[in-house]
């Protein structure tokens, strides 16, 4: 044995994809694996390129799909019903783009279209080991696979095109540590919510997160790309869990997976990627998972939440507490709400779905409140109805939709009307979010089909079946 | 090539609320454009304008005294969320070349630096000193990395070295990354990608 100095999972990836090591001059170069584009955050940098006449260097590595603006809804003949032209005029433009530069489109009628953040993974294209970005910050999600994932602007998107590389400087490290077990009807939702509470909504900055502990370990994958897809709402904007074999079973015959010796070889890499026993973190915080209650926001940023029964702290925000309609004290169980919204790349999965559906099994939605179901993607649309989950969901009087990013962001009329109430599996809670003058609590699938079936904002608990 | 930016003196304007997330600075409704340009009339659209899209009096971009300036002083955590370029053109659009506050998000300051878009992080007191002062004149000055505070005095900031070299120079970041074509290739070849 040589000694040699132990690293974390990040550290592996980084100096696997040095490019170019940084100087006085410039920054490091690193190199990404694969990068992910959608309708929205493409179309400038394409004009970019063709501005200075470049090509897409490695269209190979670049895998597209439409979810941002898209329509949930289709028209009497089964075509997508755009919400506006500008709406359709940016799925255009990306169908051209692809279709110029040759990169892989999985489009609006594609079997495999879906949110970005959802298709990578369920793909295959998402592997342990990778660096991999979008044009959106939850890309963080793909961290769940121990692959170094994160948002970029336009401008570097236009970057990765055309050289499939970015300037980098290193991010410094960050160990969130969960032991402990979740108890039952606390979901990977209330655990990532409770962990931005704990460290902030600026408390990432500058860092890449690496979650450890037993209970993450105990996530499946979709329980942890949960958990890493709000990484950036704890300002990080890369959260990663180290890949094992609960990585490896859920990628094994994935589309992309690398199939037969090929396999065999990657498996035995991706062995060599956790964090080395005694490598240090540039910081650490520690929670318990057992003293995790279901979570809820109760103001305008995903740090705001609270215990489902708790009341909001005294010294909250006032801001925030005024455009919400809610006081200081005041507990959020028995809110009247007006929409419920299960979807978007936090909590669109199949299991997401599952949860949501186990609670609204033989039940029917309040009347006055208009419940949404959106599919992540079209592959999760398709099992759910296998699964018969479509009927338990229209049966209670919920909507189901065709799969897209929906009124996590509002870009179509998915929206949340003035002053409304929601409570929505989706990552943000900001003012307007889903919706000029609409009003969001953030939960999980389970919170969020009790409260549809209530009528008012529900403890789960009291649902489970 | 981009403008060259080596020093920035304009009043200021100062919203210090903190955590002022990117969909406040241009909501995603407005991001169904395919161009950089014309985002300004958008900026802040719902602090600005009320639901019948009136200007709101009290919102200080509103405000007359607002008009010209091109530094804005921002609480904490300014421009968390979303990765959204469209809110860095829109402030540049409206006319802004920095943003001060004390902390700025990731992902936000990457995309402000590609546009000529200072983003400032000053320490705490030289901060409070700013919106204590709303409307003043402050002078950035990217050569010794300094802010003249209103009042005198002056407060350093850390900016990635090669971040302000693209500034000053007006050089953009491409530019850099398509001359190290040799070491990409370099790169495939050995890591087989």
């Amino acid at each position: 044995m040589t000694d040699r100095i132990p690293l974390t999972l990040f550290e592996k990836i980084w100096r696997r994809h040095l490019v170019v090591p940084g100087t006085e001059e410039h920054p490091p170069v690193v190199y990404i694996d694969l990068h992910l584009i959608h309708e929205v955050t493409s179309p400038q940098a394409f004009s970019e390129l063709e501005a200075r006449g470049l090509p897409v260097r490695r269209p190979d590595r670049t895998a597209a799909t439409m979810d941002h603006s898209t329509p949930t809804v289709l028209d009497e003949n089964g075509r997508p019903r755009f919400f506006n032209r500008e709406t359709e005029a940016q799925v255009e433009t990306l169908r051209r783009n692809c279709e110029k530069f040759g990169i892989p489109l999985y489009a609006l009628g594609d079997s495999r279209q879906g949110i970005v953040h959802v298709i990578g993974p369920e793909l295959g294209l998402t592997r342990p080991g990778m660096t991999i970005v979008c044009g959106d910050s939850h890309t963080s999600t793909h961290g769940a696979f121990g692959a170094w994932a994160f948002g970029i602007g336009t401008t570097e998107v236009g970057h990765v095109l055309a050289t499939q590389s970015l300037l980098q400087s290193k991010p410094s490290t960050f160990e969130v540590r969960i032991d402990g077990r979740l108890s039952p009807g606390v979901t990977a939702k209330d655990l990532i919510l409770a962990i931005i509470r704990e460290i902030g909504v600026d408390g990432g900055i500058g860092h890449v997160i690496e979650y450890t502990g037993s209970a993450i370990a105990a996530l499946s994958m979709e329980e942890r790309m949960t958990v890493c897809n709000m990484s950036i709402e704890g300002g990080a904007r890369a959260g990663l869990v180290a890949p094992d074999e609960t990585t490896l079973q859920y990628l094994e015959g994935r589309a992309h997976s690398p199939k037969g010796k090929e396999w065999d070889r990657a498996v035995s890499d991706w062995k060599s990627l956790p964090t080395d026993a005694g490598a240090a973190y540039d910081r650490t915080v520690s929670l318990d998972a057992s003293r995790i209650e279901p979570m809820i926001t109760y103001g305008t940023n995903p740090g705001m939440s609270v215990g489902i029964g708790e009341a909001i702290p005294l010294d909250a925000n006032e801001k925030s507490l005024r455009y919400m309609g809610v006081s200081p004290g005041e507990r959020l169980l028995g809110k009247p709400v007006d929409v419920v919204f299960i979807g978007s790349c936090t909590n669109s999965r199949i299991s997401d779905l599952r949860l949501a559906a186990s609670v609204m099994r033989g039940r029917k939605v309040a009347p006055k409140v208009k419940a949404l179901v959106v599919p992540g993607s079209q592959q999760v649309k398709k099992q759910a109805e296998a699964e018969g989950l479509d009927r338990i969901f229209k049966e209670a009087g919920a909507e189901w939709r065709e799969a897209g990013c929906s009124m996590c962001l509002a870009m179509n009329d998915d929206k949340l009307q003035p002053g409304q109430y929601a409570v929505s599996t989706s990552n943000r809670n900001f003012e307007g979010r889903q919706g000029t003058g609409g009003r969001t609590f953030l939960a999980s699938p389970l919170t969020a089909a009790a409260s549809a079936v209530a009528g008012r904002i529900a403890d789960a608990r009291e649902y489970l079946q | 090539m981009s403008e060259k930016v080596r020093r920035l003196e304009s009043k200021t304007v100062v919203m210090a609320t903190e955590n002022i997330d990117t969909d406040q600075i241009i909501p995603a409704r407005f991001l169904t454009t395919t161009t950089r340009h014309g985002l300004g009339e958008m900026l802040f659209a719902d602090w600005r304008r009320d639901a019948q899209g009136k200007p709101r009096p009290d919102f200080v971009l509103n405000r007359p005294e607002a008009q010209g300036a091109r530094v804005l002083v921002a609480g904490r955590n300014f421009g968390c969320g979303s990765s959204r370029e469209h809110a860095v053109w829109a402030l540049t659009d409206f006319g802004f070349r920095a943003v001060i506050a004390t902390e700025i998000a990731d992902i936000f300051k990457r995309n402000a630096v590609k546009n000529g878009l200072l983003p400032i992080a000053l320490d705490p007191a030289s901060h409070a000193r700013l919106t204590a002062a709303p409307g003043q004149s402050v002078v950035i000055d990217l050569e010794s990395q300094t802010v003249a505070l209103p009042g005198g005095g002056t407060a350093p900031f850390a900016l990635e070295p090669f971040a302000r070299y693209c500034l000053m120079e007006g050089v953009d970041e491409l530019q850099f990354l398509l001359t190290q074509d040799a070491a990409i290739r370099e790169y495939e070849a050995r890591a087989g990608a």
